[in-house]
């Protein structure tokens, strides 16, 4: 087997999940200069939603698998936006103009809140989450890909390229990037600023519960805490690619995600086996500090006057 | 059309504008002069709505302002040329445009109004790809008012167009200000540049340390020795 295309495969389906949870901080950061730290709990709470409905149509129906996971995540996808919603107009509104150490805090608070929400929900155990679609394997190369991580690419991709539309193509967009770069002018010239705040935190919210579907359907398991390292990672991809920035954040989801698997799978053998892949979440700490000490502006990010 | 009465702004503690009467009829173009620090872009922010005033009254149409939301005003006829110009640095020049006419919603009409800018400002219709932030200064002035144009305004509200301007950009940025007004559009001009303001306007307000202290015809103005010897650089 060719270790090494099999962890590129298996990066770029991490990596696609990074990057649609990257792209919900980036999206926020573009927009309030806010790192929205609550948002890997949003993907915990898509994941958990998900989880109880496919688990109940499961049992209870004979749906077939794909309609059942579709139904899941449509059934996540409303719940997150409420959250993500009630996140901005409940804890980060009223500090939109406070010094920005506060609605930080305000964000690993909120963290915790949902954190505990959901564990009161669902239980402090790990779930397993259902594993109903069928295990099919195709060669790749030397390698092989599953049917899930063709599912996560594509849809991920999917979502990549539906958001660059909606960004660069409708009158939405064009209000957002307009917020982003001068909020008061843009109210001046008819933009419900607030409105567009507000639409942003659930367009991220909505792709927060795709990707928790993602990650719990990939990795089998669910728990009220996955949010957090997740969140983190997905952070890190953000600032990788430049926090702020649309294209910054697929690229540095992605670049990490391979970062991840080819630092798990070679690992041993530069360390003798010393290390081992469970140092995989090493990886992505190991890659923001050096993004931090090289090129804090990202990747893709570039300091370009904010006042013309 | 514009009547303002006992308009007082304060920013953390500073009272910036002090209490203000002013007044500009439909049709009329009336600029508001005075030195640095006078207090008159924190008067056309509270006009727009940028800033809350503190105490005092604004009525368009007949209206009370100050309680409209921001993103409302726009569609009732009001827009601003802002301090600085306020272009969104990393939309295209056709984006920026288009957020002119964000409040509007009849396609061709956006289209054609869009050809009029580019009609009047050949330069943007060059640059319309290109990103607001790449644009000259005065490439940014002909955008702020070509995207101020774009919500078909009745009240244009312009805060210091000639700042920062060469001579010849500054003639031409004149010229199209009194082309809009032959046009029809009510016009309040905030200037720096006392004597260009004042050769086109019918009347002006002067404006010193947050309060009118002058209000006259334009002509009465030039002619005031008090405003010459403060704006106009005359030798006391």
């Amino acid at each position: 087997m060719d270790i090494f295309l099999q962890q590129i495969i298996n990066g770029l389906t991490l990596g696609s999940v990074y990057a649609i949870v990257a792209l919900g901080y980036t999206m926020v950061y573009g927009i309030i200069q806010l790192i929205n730290f609550a948002h890997g709990e949003v993907v915990m709470i898509g994941a958990m939603v998900a989880f109880t409905v496919i688990g109940w149509l499961a049992a209870n129906t004979a749906l077939p698998p794909l309609a059942i996971v579709l139904i899941g995540t449509i059934a996540a996808i409303p719940v997150c936006v409420a959250v993500g919603y009630a996140l901005e107009v409940f804890a980060y509104r009223r500090l939109r103009h406070a010094p920005r150490l506060a609605p930080l805090i305000t964000a690993i608070g909120a963290s915790i809140v949902l954190q505990q929400i959901a564990m009161m929900i669902w239980s402090r155990n790990p779930l397993a989450f259902p594993q109903i679609i069928p295990n099919t394997v195709y060669a790749v190369g030397g390698a092989t890909i599953t049917l899930v991580q063709l599912a996560i690419i594509i849809t991920s991709v999917a979502m990549m390229i539906g958001l660059t539309l909606v960004v660069y193509r409708t009158r939405l967009g064009v209000a957002m990037r307009a917020a982003s770069q001068n909020a008061p002018i843009a109210g001046l010239m008819g933009v419900n600023v607030n409105g567009v705040i507000a639409a942003t935190f659930m367009i991220g919210a909505a792709l927060a519960a795709v990707a928790g579907v993602m990650v719990g359907t990939y990795y089998g398991i669910a728990h009220y805490t996955m949010g957090a390292l997740l969140g983190l990672k997905a952070f890190c991809a953000a600032v990788l690619g430049g926090i702020g920035n649309l294209a910054g954040a697929m690229l540095g989801g992605m670049l990490l995600g391979i970062v991840e698997a080819l630092g798990a799978g070679y690992i041993g053998d530069f360390t003798n086996n010393v290390f081992g892949s469970n140092y995989q979440d090493v990886f992505a700490f190991l890659v923001l500090i050096a993004v931090l000490v090289f090129r804090p502006s990202g990747l893709l990010g570039e300091r370009i006057g904010e006042r013309a | 059309m514009l009547e303002v009465s006992g308009l007082r702004v304060s920013y953390g503690g500073i009272n910036a504008v002090k209490g203000i009467d002013l007044a500009v009829r439909a049709g009329e173009m009336v600029t508001l002069i005075g030195a640095n620090g006078a207090g008159k872009t924190t008067t056309l922010k509270a006009l727009t709505g940028l800033i809350r005033p503190a105490a005092g009254s604004v009525r368009y149409n007949g209206a009370e302002m100050t309680g409209v939301a921001l993103h409302r005003r726009i569609g009732m006829g009001i827009a601003l040329v802002p301090e600085g110009r306020g272009i969104f640095p990393r939309l295209t020049v056709e984006e920026n445009l288009g957020m002119g006419a964000y409040c509007r919603n009849d396609r061709d009409g956006i289209r054609g109004d869009c050809e009029r800018v580019y009609a009047l400002f050949p330069r943007l219709a060059e640059r319309r790809s290109q990103t607001g932030g790449t644009l000259s200064g005065g490439e940014q002035q002909m955008l702020a008012i070509g995207r101020a144009m774009m919500s078909r305004p009745r009240l244009l509200l312009l805060d210091e167009p000639s700042m920062g301007l060469a001579p010849l950009m500054v003639q031409k940025i004149f010229e199209t200000i009194r082309a809009i007004a032959a046009d029809g559009v009510t016009i309040l001009l905030v200037e720096q540049n006392a004597k260009l303001a004042l050769e086109i306007c019918q009347r002006g307000y002067v404006m010193e340390s947050g309060e009118i202290i002058l209000h006259d015809n334009a002509p009465n103005l030039l002619a005031n020795p008090q405003v010459r010897r403060a704006y106009l650089g005359e030798p006391s």
